[in-house]
């Protein structure tokens, strides 16, 4: 498998008032064309993870690494221009929550035409029917109608159906999910996972699923990285789940209540604080 | 009857949209009750028509023997019927400290003692008075919780409603909150009625629950049956299998690429 990212060495950090908060602390994996889940709790530096990858970090924090390589293009000294046609080209990201993601101001189609124009030299007439193709094949049913639809006028499952289509119309090769079904209802969640995985399979992309939720990641992924406090705690493949070998990771997989098994009380995380050393 | 709260066919009309059709549901004193289903099912609006927040035109709701009008409620009702909202970034106020967010229904009551109800009440949900004089922004979403619990048990309620309490928290803290609700639950004897679209959550907190769409009570059962998978509704049925997080064996039925 060839190795499409390499992170090696990843800090993030943010100076405030009150000292500077090292929110990922030295974060190493790599990426071929796979699926990657990365897990942790609030806070533990997983979503920054991914905007750094993505150049999303703000301009007030501090990131180094020793090697942030994309393809052979090494990110953190890319200048602004090589970093902007990668993003949204090559690199994309689906954000959390379609009530606020997207545009509200801006119908769908128009959005989805935005970023494959801004890529790619095409006419209105073929953009717009290439955006009309992509929300078919995010499984929209009357796709022509829902090109002209506002954010508000369709449902969170449509919302980030159409969050999909417009992150994926530039035909990306990483593409980084941050809590890509958080905000939406269990029974669509399923559905929505569904055509992500299909088109990331088709497409022979790489993916990285960031989400607090082990069970869905490793039913997701490949292979999963836990991160704690700004490190990578474990790294472990998805089927192996059930062998790992942090407390942190084997909490994770406890804490959740599921149907048919009954704890009372649930057992909770002992934080140890040697896991953020 | 001890029935805690008792709703008959209640309907909740906005403009034409019924909310709520003609939903029934009993919750003994002392049981826990939960409601499923998803977004627009109409179960968080059950709830907050029990606490007079949602415009009822049909069907009556009785708590603890006592017909309650369509939206008014009195004093006494919040008294011994209390609320925990879903999103604790959004329901605690953000410029009072912890010790004004929990004297204010102290206030509001007439109670007395406040002081040693305010520490007793913090000890309770496990923070300690080392909190009293924080912000809620200087909290974690958790202790946010906490708090808002602490500040619907500290007039001492007999019945809770609980709107979605852990969906806006990290898996490994809602486990956390769920066992200091259980616990307060066991110690109080209090009546639960917890709303969740998470049936993981609903069969481990609540013996009996409803499960919600489009405004109607589809079937009701016991978590016992649930766990069983002795379901007769498909709709519950896809709720187990969405609750289970099954995603590779959803799409191989799909052909995939």
């Amino acid at each position: 498998m060839t190795t499409m990212l390499t992170v090696d060495d990843l800090r993030v950090s943010f100076p405030t008032r009150t000292g500077v908060i090292e929110a990922v602390r030295g974060v190493s994996f790599t990426l071929g064309r796979e699926r990657l889940g990365i897990v942790g709790e609030s806070g533990s530096g997983k979503s920054q993870t991914g905007r750094a990858i993505m150049g999303l970090t703000p301009a007030h924090a501090q990131i180094t690494a020793r090697s942030l390589n994309f393809d052979g293009i090494e990110l953190l000294t890319a200048t602004p221009k090589l970093r902007r046609s990668l993003r949204g080209n090559r690199i994309a990201m689906i954000l959390q929550d379609p009530k606020y993601s997207l545009n509200p101001v801006m119908s769908i189609g128009r959005q989805i035409v935005e970023t494959l124009r801004t890529h790619e030299k095409v006419s209105s007439g073929e953009a717009r029917d290439r955006a009309i193709a992509m929300l078919e094949a995010v499984q929209i049913r009357d796709a022509a109608r829902v090109f002209d639809l506002y954010p508000h006028e369709v449902s969170g499952g449509m919302g980030q159906r159409a969050m999909i289509a417009m992150m994926l119309i530039a035909g990306p090769e990483l593409l980084i999910a941050d809590e890509p079904t958080s905000a939406l209802d269990v029974t669509v969640q399923l559905e929505v996972l569904g055509i992500l995985d299909r088109l990331v399979a088709d497409r022979g992309m790489g993916l990285i699923f960031i989400s607090h939720d082990l069970r869905l990641v490793s039913s997701f992924c490949d292979r999963v990285i836990v991160m704690y406090a700004g490190r990578v705690v474990e790294e472990i493949a998805a089927s192996d789940l059930s062998n790992a070998k942090h407390p942190y990771t084997q909490g994770l997989l406890n804490c959740m209540p599921s149907i048919g098994t009954s704890r009372h009380p649930l057992p909770v995380l002992d934080r140890k604080p040697e896991w953020a050393l | 009857m001890t029935a805690a709260v008792s709703v008959e066919n209640l309907v909740v009309d906005y403009d034409g949209f019924l909310a709520l059709d003609t939903v029934s549901i009993e919750v003994a004193a002392g049981q826990s009750f939960g409601l499923v289903g998803e977004s627009g099912s109409g179960k968080s609006t059950l709830l907050r028509a029990i606490a007079g927040l949602a415009p009822v035109s049909a069907g009556t709701i009785t708590v603890n023997g006592q017909r309650l009008a369509a939206r008014y409620r009195d004093k006494a009702f919040f008294r011994k019927v209390q609320m925990v909202f879903q999103d604790p970034y959004g329901s605690l106020h953000p410029r009072q400290t912890v010790d004004r967010l929990l004297l204010e229904p102290l206030a509001i009551h007439g109670i007395d003692n406040a002081e040693p109800r305010i520490l007793r009440a913090l000890d309770e949900v496990g923070l300690g008075s080392s909190f009293r004089f924080r912000y809620s922004h200087q909290l974690s979403g958790g202790q946010r919780q906490r708090i808002a619990i602490a500040r619907a048990l500290i007039i001492e309620p007999s019945i809770l409603l609980l709107d979605e309490p852990t969906s806006a928290l990290d898996a490994s803290v809602q486990a956390e909150v769920l066992n200091l609700l259980e616990q307060v639950r066991r110690d109080r004897n209090l009546t639960f009625l917890m709303v969740s679209h998470d049936l993981g959550v609903v069969t481990h907190m609540c013996e009996r629950l409803a499960v919600m769409k489009s405004g109607k009570v589809v079937e009701r059962l016991s978590s016992g049956d649930l766990a069983r998978g002795e379901v007769s509704q498909t709709y519950t049925k896809d709720l187990m299998v969405a609750s289970k997080g099954f995603v590779r064996t959803a799409t191989d039925a799909s052909p995939a690429g």
